[in-house]
């Protein structure tokens, strides 16, 4: 029954590009786009609450990756190629800095963005001597959107896996108490790592997919740290430890962020960046939590309420 | 009775500081050993190398006849150690039940599904609070914290369990319920170390008892024996109060 309803929901999604036409279409797959960063974010920071800036080092990655293999591979090898290399730089990634306090690891995820594009940048200009690479590849919009749902689907159903698997319930008494998750045979480096590379793999390839509408690609359009920012606060705000807290976050600010870049060009990063520390000070638990102790507080009948939705 | 855990001359240095300098202990299989000692002597560093929360500075680790030496804590649980911290540790976003649950499902027997749930059960049973189990854990007071403490620690089935006086800062009723509780651990034939200040549970409780003074072992041996031993008499003047 759940499974029928799933399905069908996703019957009807993938309608839309029918009913809203090039631009609106154009919206969809950024939408959808950030949905599935937003949830794969969450699906390793959300219960280790590390928060990870290196978004858009993988999504920049995947991208780039399909910038320099479109013309020499097929099309389904170079997302799985996207795949292996995001997983590969997860890895060692997640290696070297997953042992960091959480605010070294804020700073290093931040910097290793940074890091990635000097280098595509340096070997660019002085090993192939093309800065900038055009992407051929034969895919509308609504094929990206397409591909996106699926995607977004199927992080969405390995969120929920995880969650009634042992790996699920590792990680949320890792987010509590690491000391108690060691005593208790949990191996703390190993769950990080499983968790951060399978995020970071879906990050790659949500970049790797969405490379195709920029027909044009450069470091500096594909290592924007906005994507970083924007995917930690809608995940935030609509509660990084919830299944679907970072779809609930993702959607209304997307649209509200294409308004305001439309709108206010000129000031968006500081509203991006007042938007950052009002969330993570205000509510670093996300709006649905925030709204259940509300709701909590008004019945009396406290903290056993959301645990049963937390459950079910 | 075969050895469960020997420690060879276990050190551990904090900078200048030695906090536990060459303890060399043998603990065989059912013995409840109690670890006595002034504060600051060196109690909880000697359960945190044994339990792989700190790596020792020299000396080695064996348990079950196994080299464990420098091993991190999630080998250590693997291998049939529990423990309960002198801090009370519990998972506060997790409810008694889940709480319980996961030294069973990660530990050596490494349960899911019906099996872990009735090993569950029985451990919260055990400590009197099966009825709570869907509580969240963040709502208990100290005395019952302490109990899903153990309860926790229970839950893998441990072959040695080291309690870091547990039975501390629990009023007279529930310090007797305290140490009705772990004689009856005592009769399943646990092995377990236990940091104690309290003498009198000491007494009831642990019929051999090693003393720290300074990080180093001053006595081992029969209760009687090393109470009333004139260096651990020593030891504890000026703390007569303790
Ligand atoms: N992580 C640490 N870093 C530095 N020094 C430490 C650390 N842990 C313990 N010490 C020091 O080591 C010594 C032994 O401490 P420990 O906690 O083992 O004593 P204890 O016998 O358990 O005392 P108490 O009865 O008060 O619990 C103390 O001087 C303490 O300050
Ligand atoms: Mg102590």
């Amino acid at each position: 029954m759940r499974y029928l309803l799933a399905v069908l929901a996703l019957a009807a999604l993938a309608t839309l590009p029918m009913v809203f036409g090039d631009y609106g279409t154009g919206m969809l797959v950024g939408l959808a786009g950030y949905v599935t960063l937003a949830t794969s974010w969450a699906m390793f920071s959300g219960p280790t609450r590390y928060i990870s800036l290196a978004t858009v080092a993988f999504f920049g990655v995947g991208a780039y990756t399909v910038a320099v293999l479109n013309e020499v591979l097929p099309y389904p090898l170079v997302l799985l190629a996207a795949a292996g290399i995001g997983a590969t730089m997860a890895l060692l990634v997640g290696l070297s800095t997953l042992r960091l306090a959480g605010i070294y690891f804020v700073i290093f995820s931040f910097g290793l963005a940074e890091l990635v594009r000097q280098l595509i940048t340096w070997f660019e200009v002085n090993v192939t001597g093309t800065l900038g690479r055009y992407i051929f590849l034969d895919l509308e919009a609504k094929h990206i959107f397409w591909q996106l749902l699926a995607l977004g689907a199927a992080t969405l159903a390995l969120s929920a896996w995880i969650r009634r698997s042992r790996l699920g319930l590792a990680l949320r008494v890792i987010g509590d108490d690491e000391t108690v998750a060691a005593h208790s045979g949990i191996n703390l480096a190993r769950t990080k790592l499983v968790l951060f590379v399978a995020s970071a793999t879906i990050i790659t390839l949500v970049g790797a997919i969405q490379a195709p509408r920029w027909v044009y690609v450069e470091p500096s359009i594909v290592f924007n740290p906005t994507v970083s920012f924007l995917t930690v606060i809608m995940a935030l705000l609509g509660g990084a430890t919830r299944l679907w807290g970072p779809l609930c976050g993702a959607v209304p600010l997307f649209l509200l962020f294409e308004w305001l870049s439309a709108r206010f060009p000129d000031h968006f990063s500081i509203l991006l960046g007042l938007m950052f520390m009002a969330v993570v000070y205000a509510l670093p638990d996300g709006v649905l939590a925030a709204l259940e102790k509300f709701r909590s507080k008004g019945n009396g009948n406290s903290a056993t309420k959301p645990a049963k939705e937390a459950n079910a | 009775m075969s050895v469960l855990l020997e420690t060879q001359g276990l050190t551990k240095r904090f900078g200048g500081l030695t906090a536990v300098n060459g303890v060399s202990l043998t603990v065989r299989r059912g013995e409840v050993l109690g670890l006595l000692g002034p504060n600051g002597s060196g109690k909880t560093t000697l359960m945190n190398l044994i339990s792989g929360a700190l790596k020792s500075s020299e000396g080695a680790l064996l348990i079950n006849g196994k080299d464990m030496t420098g091993a991190p804590p999630h080998r250590i649980a693997k291998s049939g150690v529990a423990r309960t911290f002198q801090l009370v540790k519990i998972l506060p976003s997790l409810t008694l039940e889940e709480n319980v649950m996961v030294p069973a499902a990660f530990g050596p027997d490494r349960l899911w599904g019906r099996a872990l749930k009735a090993q569950v059960a029985e451990c919260l049973d055990m400590v009197g609070l099966h009825a709570r189990a869907g509580q969240q854990a963040s709502e208990l007071t100290y005395i019952d914290q302490k109990r899903l403490e153990l309860a926790r620690a229970l839950a893998s089935a441990p072959k040695l369990l080291l309690l870091d006086e547990w039975l501390a800062g629990l009023n007279p009723t529930e310090l007797h319920e305290g140490i009705r509780l772990i004689r009856e651990l005592e009769q399943t034939g646990i092995t377990i170390i236990m940091v104690e200040h309290i003498m009198d549970a000491v007494r009831a409780l642990c019929p051999r008892c090693a003393v720290m003074n300074s990080g180093t072992l001053i006595a081992d041996g029969p209760t009687d024996q090393v109470l009333s031993d004139p260096h651990v008499v020593a030891a504890y003047l000026g703390e007569e109060d303790a």
